[in-house]
């Protein structure tokens, strides 16, 4: 509601499937693709056991996984199941997860016409030799040819995901990497740092956690390459990793998660969020499709959280946005002044230009954003 | 008086004497284990927890032995650590034998001999028993071996027992009625009684515990602590069995406590001799030390609101530690504190756990310092235990630091390390004797600094735990002292500064800086460390700043871990003190007294 948003629900669908894992990734998905129609009907008892507790939406956001392995006729079986169950408002982003590697032009052409009106496509890279790094299945012009068609099947809101600070990737190959995603004209931009996670292949193999080469220097040279070349684009950096043409332009879906807009969850590991509870599903495609076939919720774990553990969130994924913290809002919501607690410090790191205080509102500014975490340990 | 043995055990730590004490108490019926569990033994989780005994206790054992008579056996418990080394003298001082205990399974250890030693000191009799025998990896015969090559004792005099399941404790309660001597002295004689320990009591005020030598005491009297020259009006005189049994009188032989008004442990002296003041002893009873702080720092709270909470918590520790002491004190960087005066490390590390868990502070000790001692321009002698409270440089004429005598025992195998560190930590005068084949006792004087800085911890590390040491102060000697100050971000914090030798101190400065750079966690800019000597900078080191920490993906599932892992990093920080505008944690104050692994 930071910028007058309404705090109406979004729904996220994970479809657990891939062709093969990629490298750096660690979302649950398993490649035993001929599962796909069990899932779908455990998916549609599953949206039924939630019908009662959330009834509209305003999001929908299909990701994975690679849900793009789904048929499209798979994909607006699905849509209409969600319809059938829930009530989508009029004018709802209705997202959709894309791999370059999977679709024809008429493919895409279908899944527009099924109601899909915002496509984020993996791009990841516009290398063939950092995307065979990655593990990616397709190349530099299949991802271009994925852009070029979905706006030829009539999408306007075409995001697309690139991952940077990849062993041997220069800051000058990231430059050219962004200045052929800024020529492609894209709505909207995900730029992420690769994150060597303990339990990902890559992360085995190169042994190493936290950022991938190690150095935190050459890790924030990246973080402001990406926001100076962008944000002179045109884009906004509006959280850490996102960039939007015009706050329109803005994943409607994401922004939920950052300022404790209800969320429901469907489908393997996929996490939900009302009022101050939090809970996930099991991370498990079999012991879903179990739970499930006894007419269960598949929910592994929950949290209640209290008001101090809700403070801390908001004040921490509030310092990952543009936007930041709305002084009297969070006052508000979780009884404590921030400005009157931590004077001291908030004008010290103003002083040193990692947050920009004005209007009763607390802004990281680009470099604030490159230390986000450690300032919300104020 | 016949009929009465006072006896300690004594052992290596973890060679079973507690469990040993346990079943003694049980086999003679003094009361129920669980009981007597939940009641005295190990009071303090501190002790459990390091497996050392800090504070001695005392409990009277009633035993009918094999020959019909009755005896009360005083089993006189002894603290297990260096720093305490006087206390255990002490309660060494009131027997007239002791149970040396020694694991089966491990053999004879450092501790083993260093008790030995002590216990040979005051003429004992000495009860060798092999203890575990039950475990799979007992060798009784190895041991046997050892109290025969190592500690040059009979074994034929040997005892074995497992003091877990009682095999042998009957024996052993036969050994000590049939082998150690009973106690002498004439109970017509005027009273000479010595204290070995005391603790306070909520309802009673100051409970002393003493062997009882010549003469007797009762409700009533007037005694008279000697070494402290103050009197007392007796209150209750009685022994400990599970609790404390009243009785009529205390006299020659005996060891039990005395009530007598005395408002606090500071009061009392450990090794003072209790007479009466109408009818005094010719001469107090050998040995008395008074004990005096050697290792001081200062505690101040981590919130300055915790202020009034500490200076209570430190009153009431106060009262049951006598050798601890402290007074108001405050500091540049870190505010009100206290400077407080320690045995020895182990003394400080207790205290401030004590003062964490029972009384739930978080509080910053200072940099570790002993007492030096300027003579100045106009003639004047200054002891200066706090580094804050330095003398101007131009006005000092002299320098001194207190120096002690190292006694070491090693196998001679570990010889040449621990001669080399005796030198690198500037040892002299060295004397080395092998009390028996593939042993080595020496001995180094060395200054008292060089001991608390890490000699402890590297003398333990060289020998692998073979080694015990022990030491005495002797006396000043000059020395050639400067002041070392850390600035954090240009920033003297006053409680890092140490005094240290001049030779030292250049390599001092390296390790402080090399230490605090580990301890330090970054921050949002770069953080200067630098060691000074008067204006001079000699060491410097930088903490890096942030430069990028936030994660790329937040959504759903990472939101959880996110939080808590910053949950964390919150707490961690509540455990900081903000020194200017840098952060800086507990530990960094002690760290920087840590060597080098290697070094």
């Amino acid at each position: 509601m930071t910028t007058g948003r309404a705090h109406i629900p979004g729904l996220y669908i994970h479809f657990p499937f891939c062709r093969s894992k990629c490298g750096y990734c660690d979302f649950y998905s398993v490649t035993e693709t001929s599962l796909i129609s069990s899932f779908l009907e455990a998916l549609s008892m599953e949206a039924a056991l939630y019908r009662e507790e959330f009834t509209a939406f305003d999001t929908v956001y299909l990701g994975g996984g690679t849900p793009s392995l789904m048929a499209p006729d798979q994909v607006e079986a699905l849509l209409e199941m969600v319809l059938d169950t829930f009530t989508i408002l009029a004018n709802a982003e209705i997202t959709m997860e894309l791999n370059p590697a999977d679709l024809t032009r008429e493919d895409l052409r279908v899944l527009r016409r099924a109601g899909i009106n915002r496509v984020n496509i993996g791009v990841q890279s516009f290398h063939d030799r950092e995307l065979q790094f990655l593990g990616r299945r397709h190349d530099r012009r299949q991802a271009m040819k994925a852009l070029e068609w979905a706006g030829y099947a009539g999408f306007d809101n075409i995001g697309l995901d690139l991952i940077y600070n990849l062993p041997h990737q220069s800051l000058e190959d990231w430059r050219a990497s962004l200045m052929q995603a800024i020529a492609l004209r894209p709505a909207h931009l995900s730029c992420y740092e690769l994150e060597l996670k303990a339990d990902t292949p890559l992360g085995r193999k190169l042994g190493q956690r936290g950022h991938g080469r190690g150095s935190e220097d050459l890790a924030r040279e990246f973080f402001i390459k990406t926001s100076g070349v962008l944000e002179d684009a045109g884009y906004i950096h509006y959280e850490v990793s996102n960039f939007a043409a015009g706050m329109d332009k803005a994943s409607q879906h994401n922004r939920k998660y950052w300022d404790h807009t209800p969320y429901l969850g469907l489908g393997p590991a996929a996490h939900s969020f009302e009022g101050a509870s939090r809970w996930w599903n099991r991370s498990s495609l079999q012991s879903y499709l179990a739970d499930l076939s006894r007419r269960e919720r598949p929910v592994e774990g929950r949290e209640d959280l209290g008001p101090q553990e809700l403070a801390m969130e908001a004040l921490f994924l509030g310092l990952r946005t543009r936007d930041g913290i709305d002084l009297d809002r969070y006052a508000r919501l979780y009884g404590r002044d921030l400005m009157r607690e931590n004077r001291r410090q908030l004008e010290e790191w103003s002083r040193l230009g990692l947050v920009e205080i004005a209007s009763r509102r607390i802004r990281p500014t680009r470099s604030g954003m490159a230390v986000a975490d450690a300032l919300a340990v104020m | 008086m016949q009929n009465i043995r006072n006896f300690s055990i004594i052992a290596h730590i973890d060679h079973g004497k507690s469990t040993l004490a346990d079943r003694l108490i049980m086999k003679t019926g003094a009361c129920d284990l669980r009981i007597y569990k939940d009641q005295m033994l190990d009071s303090m989780d501190i002790e459990r927890e390091r497996g050392i005994t800090i504070k001695s206790h005392a409990i009277s054992l009633p035993y009918t032995a094999s020959d019909g008579e009755t005896y009360t056996l005083n089993l006189i418990d002894t603290p297990g650590h260096v720093d305490f080394s006087y206390e255990v003298s002490r309660s060494l001082a009131s027997c007239e034998g002791v149970l040396l205990l020694i694991d089966a399974a491990q053999g004879v250890q450092a501790q083993t001999l260093a008790n030995l030693y002590l216990a040979m000191e005051h003429d004992l009799e000495i009860i060798p028993v092999i203890n575990k025998i039950d475990l799979p990896a007992a060798d009784v015969e190895r041991v046997l071996e050892q109290i025969d090559s190592e500690l040059g004792l009979d074994p034929a005099t040997h005892l074995a027992c497992s003091a877990k399941d009682g095999t042998g404790v009957d024996e052993i309660l036969e050994a000590i009625v049939r082998r150690i001597p009973p106690p002498r002295g004439e109970a017509e004689d005027p009273l000479a009684a010595l204290i070995f320990d005391a603790y306070y009591d909520a309802y009673r005020g100051t409970v002393i515990n003493c062997r009882v030598f010549d003469g007797e005491v009762k409700a009533g009297d007037t005694i008279r602590f000697m070494f402290n020259d103050s009197i007392y009006r007796v209150e209750e005189v009685g022994r400990f069995l599970l609790d404390r049994q009243k009785r009529d009188t205390l006299s020659a032989g005996e060891v039990g406590y005395i009530i007598a008004g005395v408002k606090t442990v500071s009061s009392v002296s450990i090794g003072d001799t209790i007479t009466l003041d109408d009818r005094p002893c010719a001469q107090p009873l050998p040995g008395f030390k008074k004990v005096k702080p050697v290792v001081f720092a200062s505690i101040y709270p981590i919130a300055s609101d915790d202020y009034e909470d500490l200076s209570d918590a430190l009153e009431k520790y106060k009262l049951n530690d006598a050798a601890f002491i402290y007074e108001k004190d405050s500091s540049a960087a870190l505010g009100q504190g206290f400077r407080c005066g320690f045995l020895g490390l182990l003394h400080l590390d207790i205290v401030q756990e004590r003062l964490e868990r029972e009384y739930g502070l978080n509080i910053i000790l200072s940099v570790p310092s002993v007492r030096y001692r300027f003579t100045l321009k106009d003639g004047a002698e200054l002891y200066v235990d706090n580094p804050a409270h330095y003398p101007n440089p131009m006005s000092i004429i002299k320098s001194e630091e207190p120096y002690i005598r190292a006694s070491m025992m090693l196998p001679d195998r570990y010889l040449g390390a621990v001669m080399t560190l005796c030198i690198d930590r500037r040892g002299v005068n060295s004397n080395m004797r092998y009390p028996s084949p593939g042993r080595v006792e020496l001995s180094y004087e060395m200054p008292l600094s060089e001991v608390i800085f890490d000699f402890y911890d590297r003398f333990k590390s060289v020998t692998q735990g073979y080694g015990s040491f022990d030491y005495d102060l002797i006396d000043y000697r000059t020395s050639n002292l400067v002041l070392l100050d850390i600035l954090v971000n240009g920033e003297k914090v006053d409680a890092l500064s140490q005094i240290v030798h001049r030779d030292r101190a250049r390599a001092r400065g390296v390790l402080a800086c090399d230490r605090l750079k580990d301890e330090i966690p970054r921050q949002m800019y770069k953080i200067a460390i630098q060691g000074a000597i008067g204006g001079e900078i000699i060491s410097r080191s930088t903490v890096s700043a942030f430069r990028k920490d936030v994660t790329a993906k937040c959504y759903g599932g990472d939101i959880t871990r996110k939080r808590k892992l910053l949950e964390k990093q919150k707490e961690g920080k509540k455990r900081m003190k903000m020194v200017g505008s840098v952060s800086i944690p507990q530990s960094a104050f002690l760290a920087v007294l840590k060597s080098d692994k290697d070094s």
